[in-house]
């Protein structure tokens, strides 16, 4: 196998493969052979394999981790599949589960790690990560000096995508380390409130922010994005103010998003905003106040009342739909 | 019990911060220096610990060069008894590698029951550094802890994780990241401002702690370029005239995006 990449795909808590397996998989077939090893319990393992092909993965390894330890029966795994596949490089998706594992895996291997990387390739010495830093004001290009390097992949980053595989799966046995880990007592599944594109990795993303003014008239970013098929995200001040879960908020501090539409209703796009979405291809912004920094990343910017100016939006985007 | 809070001294995010360009290194003079805001909420978490327990300890870690000492007075002034900085020339542009090993080395030679950090630093996002210093010191990891509970022999609470939220416990000595989702952090009273200049900060080098002497021993990440995106060329700021929603449509069914 020609400069096999490993990808580590430990199940998601509530069940099928992590968020951004898909992207990690791409971004391996990008530089390398995309190899995966998927960790889970028992009974799922086999549909977890099939789906990781299906995706990409031209060998599939496969390790139970049943049972109530946090992290550290991943990263047993994770470790044993570096030793058995000896990729290039290791890429885990940036989900929490996942930077977990990561972490692990570095120390374990006393491997370097790339973090939040947002695209791969090589040169003549092996493979180089991309890196957006200080929310995308600069692009940082970053390698291991030897041996593998670990890195874990932002979400929504990655366009590419591998061909589909025929599942070559192989099931192993692995070691528990016997590392010391924390117990999982319960999991409790985040209510499904709609259908909407999950915010990390959506094409489009509307985000509102305290210029709707209350949590009641905050459903108004929702309605458009209902319109547009888009995301909802929110600014710091509208979940500050409770308009907006907390898991909505994109900034420095919250969700760092890219997408190919960003449409800010009522958020000033103070720079810890701006740091979170300002890489987004287009940017749309409508506010009541003329001056606020939001307009200087905008490619439209439309100063007005927010309250009539979405409503006459949503129809007109409507009537199109016919 | 003793806490040990790790705090990050960061560039503002309330300002431009600059990447010099020669050395891809962060430009400290372009920015003012403050400590993460997820780290005071550490510090906070740790605070209201030994505020309701007896015999807690709460000290705060830091590795940052020398000139960010001031930042860590803030945390004293907060509260914490004592703080550790460790700064040493050799450590300017060390990758996470190397700072998991420092900062490893430094809480074993302190000792430690729990320790405390934010989920992830503004400046470098990773959210890696807790996992990996759970392995190097062989004990428990909780990340992204959004409540918080300590007992005299065990910490526990719910995490935010991918797709819900997640129980899990741990045993004493462990290690814990926390989200933005507990208590904002206390302003300093001046009482305390007053009182941080006589606690004390232990100052260490490489010298003191037990790590490997040749950094280059191990593989490293090292920045390979670094370059400064143009920024965005302005766009058309129009004023609402009865019209700016029909407007939006049209500029997005120009562009294909509805």
């Amino acid at each position: 196998m020609t400069h096999p990449i490993l990808t580590v795909l430990p199940a998601a808590p509530g069940g099928g493969l992590p968020a951004g397996a898909a992207e990690v998989l791409g971004a391996a077939s990008e530089i390398g052979t995309p190899v995966a090893v998927v960790v889970g319990p028992a009974d799922a393992l086999a549909g977890l394999a099939e789906q990781a092909a299906s995706l990409g993965a031209t060998t599939v390894h496969t390790a139970t981790a049943d049972g109530d330890q946090l992290g550290v029966p991943a990263a047993d795994a994770a470790a044993a599949a570096v030793a058995l596949v000896q990729p290039d490089a290791v890429l885990v998706p940036a989900t929490i589960e996942g930077r977990d594992v990561a972490g692990r895996l570095a120390a374990r291997l006393r491997a370097p790690l790339a973090a939040d990387i947002v695209g791969v390739s090589r040169d003549d010495e092996g493979v180089v990560v991309r890196h957006s830093v200080y929310g995308g004001a600069y692009d940082v290009d970053s390698a291991a000096t030897f041996g593998p390097l670990v890195a874990t992949v932002r979400l929504g980053a990655i366009d590419a995508r591998a061909e589909a595989a025929t599942p070559d799966v192989h099931e192993f046995a692995v070691e528990a380390s016997g590392r010391r880990a924390a117990v999982v007592e319960g999991f409790e599944p985040a209510p499904q409130t709609s259908s909407r594109p999950d915010l990390r990795s959506a094409k489009k993303v509307v985000s509102g922010g305290r210029g709707l003014g209350s949590k009641e008239q905050f459903a108004l970013v929702e309605q458009l994005a209902d319109a547009l098929g888009a995301a909802v995200g929110a600014s710091r001040a509208a979940v500050d103010a409770g308009y907006a879960e907390q898991s909505l908020q994109v900034g420095q501090t919250g969700t760092s998003v890219s997408p190919e539409l960003y449409l800010a209703v009522g958020i000033s796009g103070a720079i810890q905003h701006r740091a979170g979405m300002q890489t987004a291809k287009t940017i749309i912004a409508i506010d009541k106040d003329a001056s606020a920094p939001i307009f200087e990343v905008a490619d439209l910017g439309v100063v007005g009342d927010l309250f009539t100016i979405v409503p006459q939006l949503i129809s007109a985007l409507e009537a199109r739909k016919g | 019990m003793k806490i040990v809070v790790l705090m990050k001294p960061v560039p503002d995010t309330w300002g431009p911060r600059v990447l010099s360009l020669e050395t891809g290194l962060a430009d400290r003079a372009a920015s003012e220096t403050v400590l993460d805001e997820i780290g005071e909420r550490a510090l906070e978490a740790a605070l209201r610990h030994a505020e309701s327990a007896s015999d807690v300890e709460v000290v705060v870690l830091t590795m940052a060069p020398e000139a960010a000492q001031s930042t860590l007075r803030k945390g004293l002034a907060m509260g914490a008894a004592s703080a550790v900085h460790v700064a040493d020339e050799r450590l300017a542009g060390a990758d996470l590698g190397r700072t998991a090993e420092v900062l490893a080395a430094a809480l074993r030679r302190g000792g430690f029951d729990l320790v405390i950090a934010g989920d992830a630093s503004t400046d470098g996002v990773g959210g890696v550094l807790v996992p990996w210093l759970a392995e190097l010191l062989d004990v428990p990891a909780i990340t992204r802890l959004e409540s918080l509970e300590i007992t005299a022999d065990a910490v526990r609470g719910t995490r935010a994780t991918d797709g819900g939220s997640m129980v899990a416990q741990a045993a004493l000595p462990a290690i814990v990241s926390i989200t933005e989702a507990l208590p904002d952090p206390r302003f300093p009273a001046l009482r305390g401002i007053m009182n941080a200049k006589k606690k004390p900060v232990e100052q260490l080098t490489l010298d003191d702690l037990e790590v490997e002497a040749d950094e280059t021993a191990s593989p490293r990440s090292i920045m390979t370029a670094v370059a400064e995106r143009p920024p965005r060329a302005a766009g058309e700021i129009i004023t609402d005239e009865g019209d700016a929603g029909e407007r939006i449509a049209a500029f997005l069914a120009d562009r294909r995006l509805a």
